[in-house]
């Protein structure tokens, strides 16, 4: 045994829900016929996040390919007397940058380029490197994994932007703001990265360890 | 470890290491010495405390959601814009998706958690287990992390910044509510909801 007493070694169960530890003293409650039910809250007991490795490469490919119309395709249309102007994700940024405003320029872009392709590197590098129970960096794939969590939710910036500036900008034929399909892709880019890091679990960093200790 | 009992250890739920629980001092955070993650945080607010708040929150956001965020001016002309205005907009303008994904993460899932909170506390408040506790307990667990009203705050400034380039841009009284609100959300992400497990005895049939 490692210096940190791992839950799987001492047949202790946490639960996921509530936090509650049980000890199950079968050898893999996942292959027991009847699903272990936690004494408290009466979720369904995992040593680890069930398929988790399936159900997290299936989200993150579900999202990228999704995140390449998101930007490809305009997410806002501006229309105005003499002129219609589609703007895609980057546009948008560019425009804020150039009509003065670069330190919401940087927020912008963080939100909706830097945090999604951080969180498809992120995910892609945690899950090669588990599934192949390596044991570089595990403290600093841990946070990452944390990071990931942290900030992921923030990049539905930009889609309440476009519906706030879809809400607002009604002034008929002189000015008017319509949401493009890009957005559409986007919002759903983000719930399916949102839902690919939780079904990761960041206990599999650590899995294989005596491997290499 | 044989014989301690489950109840007094701790799992890190991020690298799975058991830990005995350590009693935590006022404020203490209690870190995972093998991925340092959080275990468990000892904060200062009292059930009586929390309650306030999140009674505080519930007033806010039923500001925030009745009093329109922005109002733009062109020629004389005005358009504001509240939540639900915002939301209907979006549902005619064919992006329903957006339409359900705002109504979800800035209106129904943070009543909700508020509601279930309130609830819950106000019988916590009487050393008592709330009627649906335990499915409460974790539907919470499940909403945690779609509740989004701190980014629609963020998207009001840059919608904002975005609009006074073309139009007469006027802050209203509902984006103020949303900042109140945010403060609040910010004060209550520290807390660990899971101790409300503990806080109250658990009622045996
Ligand atoms: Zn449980
Ligand atoms: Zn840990």
């Amino acid at each position: 045994m490692s210096a940190f007493p791992r839950a799987a070694e001492l047949g202790l169960i946490g639960c996921h829900v509530c936090g509650l530890v049980i000890s199950a003293d079968m050898p893999d409650p996942d292959d027991a016929a009847d699903e272990l039910a936690c004494p408290r809250c009466g979720s369904a007991l995992h040593r680890r996040k069930p398929y988790s490795y399936m159900r997290t490469w299936a989200l993150l490919i579900a999202a990228f390919l999704l995140y390449i119309p998101a930007n490809v395709l305009p997410i806002m249309r501006t229309a105005s007397l003499n002129d219609i102007d589609d703007n895609t994700i980057i546009s948008g940024v560019v425009e804020l940058w150039v009509k003065g405003s670069p330190d919401l320029a940087i927020i912008v872009f963080t939100a909706s380029i830097v945090v999604p392709m951080l969180k498809f590197l992120s995910l892609g590098t945690l899950l090669l490197s588990s599934q192949r129970g390596s044991g570089w960096a595990r403290p600093q794939r841990a946070k990452l994994y944390r990071l990931v969590e942290f900030i992921g939710y923030w990049s539905m910036l930009d889609v309440f932007v476009v519906a706030l500036l879809t809400a607002l900008v009604r002034f008929g034929l002189l000015s008017l703001v319509e949401p493009l399909p890009g957005v559409i892709f986007f919002g759903l880019t983000v719930v399916l990265t949102m839902l690919a890091s939780m079904s990761f679990d960041p206990r599999l960093i650590w899995d294989g360890r005596d491997s290499d200790d | 470890m044989g014989t301690t009992p489950p109840e007094a250890l701790l799992i890190c739920e991020h690298c799975d290491t058991v830990y005995r629980r350590q009693p935590l001092a006022h404020g203490d955070v209690a870190r995972c010495a093998c991925c340092y993650a959080v275990l468990e945080r000892h904060h200062g607010l009292s059930v009586n405390v929390m309650l306030a708040l999140v009674l505080t929150a519930m007033i806010v956001f039923v500001q925030a959601n009745m009093w329109p965020i922005v109002t733009l001016g062109l020629n004389g002309q005005l358009s504001g814009a509240t939540l639900w205005g915002t939301i209907i907009v979006m549902w005619q303008q064919q992006a329903q998706v957006v339409a359900v994904l705002a109504a979800g993460t800035l209106f129904f899932f943070p009543l909700l958690k508020m509601s279930l909170l309130g609830w819950l506390l106000w019988f916590g408040r009487l050393g008592r287990r709330a009627p649906g506790f335990v499915p409460m307990m974790v539907t919470l667990h499940y909403l945690q992390p779609w509740t989004m009203s701190e980014v629609f705050v963020l998207g009001a400034l840059v919608a904002i910044v975005k609009a006074h380039l073309y139009f007469d841009v006027m802050a209203d009284p509902g984006i103020y509510a949303y900042a109140v609100l945010t403060l609040l959300i910010t004060v209550f992400a520290g807390v660990d909801l899971r101790q409300l497990w503990e806080l109250t005895p658990e009622d045996r049939a």
